[in-house]
């Protein structure tokens, strides 16, 4: 199952740039893409625990701000030498509006 | 039986023909003579002996080793005496050695200018490494060395002595220096970049006496000029050095004449080097005694070759001096000129056009075409169709090519990149197909850059162009792994390219990726800031995290905040308004910096607007303490309160704050001013450093205390405080167009040389127009951030808030 819940208008993150979203599970950072795809990643470096909203966005990509790991914003995989991973969520544009699937924020605040 | 062959000097000339009969597998049983108590090393590599650059260890071409291992008998410190062409018998000062063949490499010797005192001890030429030993004991700082002659050789020892801390007087005979190799203009530019450097030059002086009891004291000139002297210094040319050839009468002309297969007249007796004449010809450049030395090998080994002299390009050995010429450039009925002159950079360029061909070219400043030019003249190319943009050099032929790396790209196979060892692009490109992946490879395998130096960018452009992506010069790496640029190439770029965003940049640089990296990306922004401070809008997402949020990240995401305290004095009104705040929001920690003022640490990102507000409305502004920008001012009391103090060092300290703070610099920029020589405001390890005194102020410049720590140095001494500002924002805005981001002003000082931007600051209208242009920039650049981003706050919370969604 998959709930997709209405978060923000596109307009309201910046280009190659990220907003946050709260949430039980922690803070999600929803990315934009210079081409206006849409991300969304924990955001919390699995390194030192970087605020990856912080970074810059380059491509699909983001480096965190604390110690330049850059993660694939597709996959959430750490690049080159770095190990590691941030989870993703899934994310959806419609009509302007950013969509955030929430189902396992639900699933976890119904428990 | 192995043939004998006898070698009378172990000069570059010899010792490249000892090599070539060698590698050809040429089986002789080789005697080596040499006055000189040494074997072969590079004499072009003297100059920078001298200056301190290399020593003599690095610039030995043939050691021990390499004679031992060819079964080369070194007769070193032993001079010929005799040859006996009858018996075949060379004789030196310990006995006599018979020969089947003999090569007679005895060079040149230094002119000697025939005036009284030339005797004098002091009184050196400039001609192997005692020589140089000997200027490099008499230029102690404060040592004054007069050259005589204003030549290659006579230009090289006098930098070289000035480095090494010497006052160094040139007397050159001739209207202009260089004459053999420059124009009028260009010898003028060179002049006055040398007397830049603190070189005194004396044109149209001819010597009359060296002066002097036991040694040299003086240097008395026809026009009665006297300069006071502890070590003359004869450069004023060579001559071949024949008397051996003369002794056993063989013809000897200037040098001792030889054929194309460099034989003299005896069959028996060949000859290369400074001492031949060839086709009524002498030579003084390495790159046809190279070529002298392939064609004696070749005839020793009894295959054809002959030899034919080929035009040369000279270039001056002298750090951070940049000429080139090639070819003929005087005036004379039918020719014509191209010049190109900035006198803003000290660039000149004139192009010698003879019908359709280019004959000569004459290049200071700017000698990054030389090759391509140099190649232009060999090739005797008909230039009419190119003759419009000519003087703009390869990269602008043919339309919009702007890769730096064109230039050389558009070179053909034989055109030459090495000019002393005469090695041609496709011969290097064919070396490093061979494996030759490094420089260092491409030396041993091809020679290229392996004598005096001068073309080892252009050597390493072959190889970026050869290998691609593979190839980095170790020297200037690109930017990042998103180019092949280096940050140098870019800033050039952007600028003469009209590059006015990062998407152009991008587009028309050829990045590799999309949307660049954190590397790179900060780095473009801060460039067309720089450059294009009316066109371009600052891109905040391109900044990192602490610039885009006006404050220092901290390891746990909090952030810190710390308000401007202009040179270090508050008062109660605002130590009460931080106070309040620090409560507000509860600031974890509170603490006075280095800098002289107040952080505030462990603010969350949400509470910065407001904090922000409330200092605003306290008249304090961010002190982008962030920021590659201006930090702080730091001052002392000054004449105020202290009484040592000489001037208002506080009140000089918070103009010049007021007049720096905003502007967005390559990287941090931290001042001094001091109010005395005791420098209680540590003036001296800054970026750049005021000390007041009596009668003016000391601005010193490329300190550091950080990962490195330096003194500052002495730019420049004013008597006013309106001096001081314009000389500092002028030497920031220089600062600010030319350094790669990230280097500190003294990594950048090291690399474009203090004397060069002190030419700048110095001269009244470059520094009024860099101090224009950072002004312009301040009038854009000169807000308080805080202000524009605390009037949106809600831009700094989260967006949504989900929990409270679940919570439902």
């Amino acid at each position: 199952m998959t709930a997709f819940i209405d978060i923000a208008a596109l307009e309201d993150i910046p280009r190659q740039g990220a907003r946050l979203v709260k949430t039980v599970l922690g803070c999600i950072a929803v990315f934009r893409t210079a081409d206006d795809q849409v991300f969304a990643l924990e955001d919390r470096c699995p390194h030192k625990g970087g605020p990856l909203s912080e970074g810059i966005v380059h491509g699909t990509s983001v480096t965190c701000p604390l110690h330049a790991w850059v993660f694939d914003m597709n996959t959430g995989q750490a690049q080159g030498a770095d190990d590691g991973a941030v989870q993703t969520f899934a994310v959806r544009l419609e009509a302007g509006r950013v969509l955030l699937d929430a189902t396992r924020l639900a699933r976890r605040s119904a428990a | 039986m192995k043939q004998k062959l006898v070698v009378v000097g172990a000069g570059m000339a010899s010792g490249r023909m000892l090599e070539a009969v060698f590698e050809a597998g040429g089986n002789f049983d080789v005697t080596l003579f040499n006055a000189e108590p040494r074997g072969n090393y590079n004499r072009l590599m003297l100059s920078p002996v001298l200056s301190g650059e290399k020593t003599y260890d690095q610039i030995v071409t043939h050691d021990a080793d390499w004679y031992q291992a060819h079964g080369v008998d070194c007769r070193f410190g032993e001079p010929v005496v005799k040859i006996d062409r009858a018996n075949r018998i060379v004789t030196s000062n310990t006995g006599g050695v018979p020969y089947d063949a003999l090569v007679i490499a005895t060079g040149s010797a230094p002119f000697i200018v025939p005036v009284p005192g030339k005797d004098l001890p002091g009184v050196v030429a400039y001609r192997d490494l005692e020589d140089t030993n000997a200027m490099i004991a008499a230029s102690r700082p404060g040592a004054r060395a007069v050259v005589i002659g204003g030549g290659l050789l006579g230009l090289e020892a006098a930098a070289g002595m000035a480095a090494r801390g010497a006052e160094v007087t040139v007397i050159h005979l001739m209207g202009h220096l260089m004459e053999r190799q420059l124009d009028p203009a260009a010898g003028y530019l060179l002049q006055k970049d040398l007397e830049r450097r603190g070189i005194r030059i004396h044109c149209k002086g001819a010597t009359k006496a060296i002066l002097g009891t036991d040694r040299v004291e003086a240097v008395l000139l026809e026009d009665g000029t006297v300069y006071p002297a502890d070590l003359v210094c004869m450069a004023v040319g060579i001559r071949p050095e024949v008397r051996l050839a003369n002794d056993a009468h063989l013809d000897v002309g200037r040098g001792i004449t030889v054929d194309d297969q460099m034989r003299t007249s005896d069959p028996a007796i060949f000859a290369l080097g400074e001492c031949v004449e060839h086709d009524k010809q002498v030579f003084g450049l390495v790159a046809p005694l190279y070529d002298q030395a392939k064609v004696l090998a070749a005839t020793l080994l009894g295959q054809q070759a002959a030899f034919k002299p080929v035009q040369t390009a000279t270039k001056l050995k002298v750090t951070g001096v940049d000429l080139f010429s090639a070819g003929d450039f005087a005036d004379a009925p039918g020719r014509e000129d191209i010049v190109f002159r900035d006198p803003g950079r000290g660039v000149y360029k004139r192009l010698i056009l003879e019908g359709a061909h280019l004959i000569g070219a004459v290049m200071y400043g700017d000698t990054a075409d030389g090759a391509w030019f140099f190649d232009l003249i060999k090739q005797r190319r008909d230039v009419t169709d190119l003759r419009d943009t000519l003087i703009f050099g390869p990269a602008f032929q043919g339309g919009a090519q702007t890769d730096p790396l064109a230039a050389v790209a558009a070179l053909p196979p034989e055109a030459e990149i090495c000019g002393c060892n005469g090695v041609c692009k496709g011969k290097i490109v064919t070396a490093i197909g061979g494996g030759a992946t490094t420089l260092e490879l491409v030396r041993s395998t091809t020679k290229a850059s392996a004598s005096c130096g001068t073309c080892t960018g252009l050597v390493e452009q072959v190889m970026a162009l050869t290998l691609g992506d593979s190839f980095s010069a170790n020297a200037n790496p690109p930017m990042c792994k998103c180019t092949d640029h280096t940050h140098e190439d870019v800033r050039r770029l952007i600028k003469s390219m009209g590059l006015k965003s990062i998407p152009a940049v991008m587009q028309d640089l050829g990045w590799k990726t999309v949307g660049g990296c954190a590397s790179c990306r900060p780095a473009l922004n801060y460039y067309l800031i720089a450059d294009w401070p009316m066109d371009y809008t600052d891109d905040r997402q391109s900044r990192f995290v602490n610039e885009r949020n006006h404050g220092n990240i901290q390891k746990d995401g909090t952030y810190s905040v710390v308000p401007r305290m202009w040179g270090g004095v508050t008062t109660p009104a605002e130590l009460r308004a931080i106070a309040d705040a620090a409560d507000r929001y509860g600031v974890p920690m509170v603490k006075v910096t280095g800098g002289q003022r107040i952080d505030l640490l462990g603010v969350k990102k949400q509470d910065l607007p407001a904090i922000w507000s409330d200092l605003n409305a306290a008249g304090m502004v961010s002190g982008h303490a962030y920021a590659k920008g201006l930090r702080t001012v730091k001052t002392c009391v000054g004449t105020d309160f202290c009484r040592f103090g000489t001037q208002d060092s506080t009140g000089l300290g918070i103009q010049l704050e007021k007049l720096l703070w905003g502007s967005w610099t390559p990287a941090k920029v931290k001042l001094g001013v001091s109010g005395c020589p005791r420098n209680c405001a540590e003036a001296t390890c800054k970026d750049i450093g005021v000390v007041c005194v009596d009668s003016g102020y000391e601005i010193s410049v490329a300190g550091a205390a950080g990962m490195d720590v330096r003194e500052t140095e002495f730019l420049c001494k004013v008597t006013t405080e309106a001096e001081v500002m314009e000389v500092i924002a002028a030497f920031t805005q220089l600062y600010r167009e030319n350094a790669r981001y990230l280097h500190r002003i003294y990594k950048w000082v090291a690399k474009v040389g203090l004397d060069w931007c002190r030419a700048q600051v110095e001269d009244p209208a470059t520094r009024r127009a860099l101090y224009d242009r950072f002004m312009l920039s301040q009038s854009i650049y000169q807000t308080d951030p805080w202000a524009d981003l605390a009037a949106k706050p809600a831009d700094w919370a989260p967006i949504a808030d989900l929990t409270l969604r679940a919570a439902e």
